[in-house]
């Protein structure tokens, strides 16, 4: 029987998006059954579209080219400039995009579950996720987590 | 240099596209034939042989050349 993993994702900056995806990707490669369940913010990443920011803002070991002081990190742009560089900084390294993984997260297998108390919680639309995701609950995941080889909150 | 029947390139890819990429030419091989990847991610270094061992395909030679690492994968049996 293959292996199994379960990882909750639960925030949704572009940062925090890439290691739900990457490890579920992964774990598909290596033949494992792999389902994440989405939950607060971590249900932006099931958007078709995706809009995701990084901010430097109460993240100080985010590496910077200059220092850049709080007070400043507050200035409208700011957000839009870290988001800028990090995406600019991905592509030169060869980093495969957030859509990419989760693409192919979506090819190989991976069961999405968008957490339906959150999904209600801040009235997001079914019909703004991508497709072929499923909805459940903590039960959903925990019955699955309770057979897992590997269990990952993020 | 091993013989290999199908080549992949992922040459200025990094973690975890390298293995993601053998993956999917393996699945489209049969059995005994031998993928050649080329990587400059120095973590496919440890990723490949891994990727080798959990999906039974055999790390049959690994090498490095101008810069470049050369995985020679053997498509294992009974596996997708």
């Amino acid at each position: 029987m293959a292996r199994k993993m379960a990882i909750i994702a639960s925030k949704g900056t572009l940062d925090a998006a890439y290691p739900p995806f990457l490890l579920a990707s992964t774990a598909a490669a290596l033949g494992f059954e792999a389902k994440i369940f989405f939950t607060f913010y971590g249900l932006q990443l099931l958007n078709k579209e995706l809009d995701l920011k990084v901010s430097p803002l109460g993240n100080p070991a985010m590496p910077m080219p200059v220092p850049v002081p709080s007070i400043i990190q507050v200035l409208p742009g700011l957000q839009g400039f870290a988001t800028w560089m990090m995406k600019r900084k991905l592509k030169k390294k060869g980093v495969a995009s957030v859509e990419q993984l989760r693409q192919i997260c979506m090819e190989s297998g991976v069961e999405m579950i968008a957490c339906q108390m959150t999904v209600d919680l801040f009235d997001f639309r079914h019909e703004d996720f991508i497709d072929g995701i499923s909805t459940g609950g903590a039960a959903t995941f925990l019955e699955f987590a309770s057979e897992a080889d590997i269990t990952l909150y993020m | 240099m091993s013989e290999f029947d199908v080549e992949i390139d992922s040459s200025g890819l990094n973690c975890p596209l390298p293995v993601l990429k053998a993956r999917k030419a393996l699945a489209a091989m049969s059995s005994g034939q031998r993928l050649q990847l080329i990587a400059t991610d120095p973590g496919a270094n440890k990723d490949i042989p891994a990727f080798c061992k959990m999906t039974g395909n055999p790390l049959v030679h690994n090498t490095e050349a101008d810069g470049k690492l050369y995985f020679t994968i053997e498509k294992g049996e009974a596996n997708g």
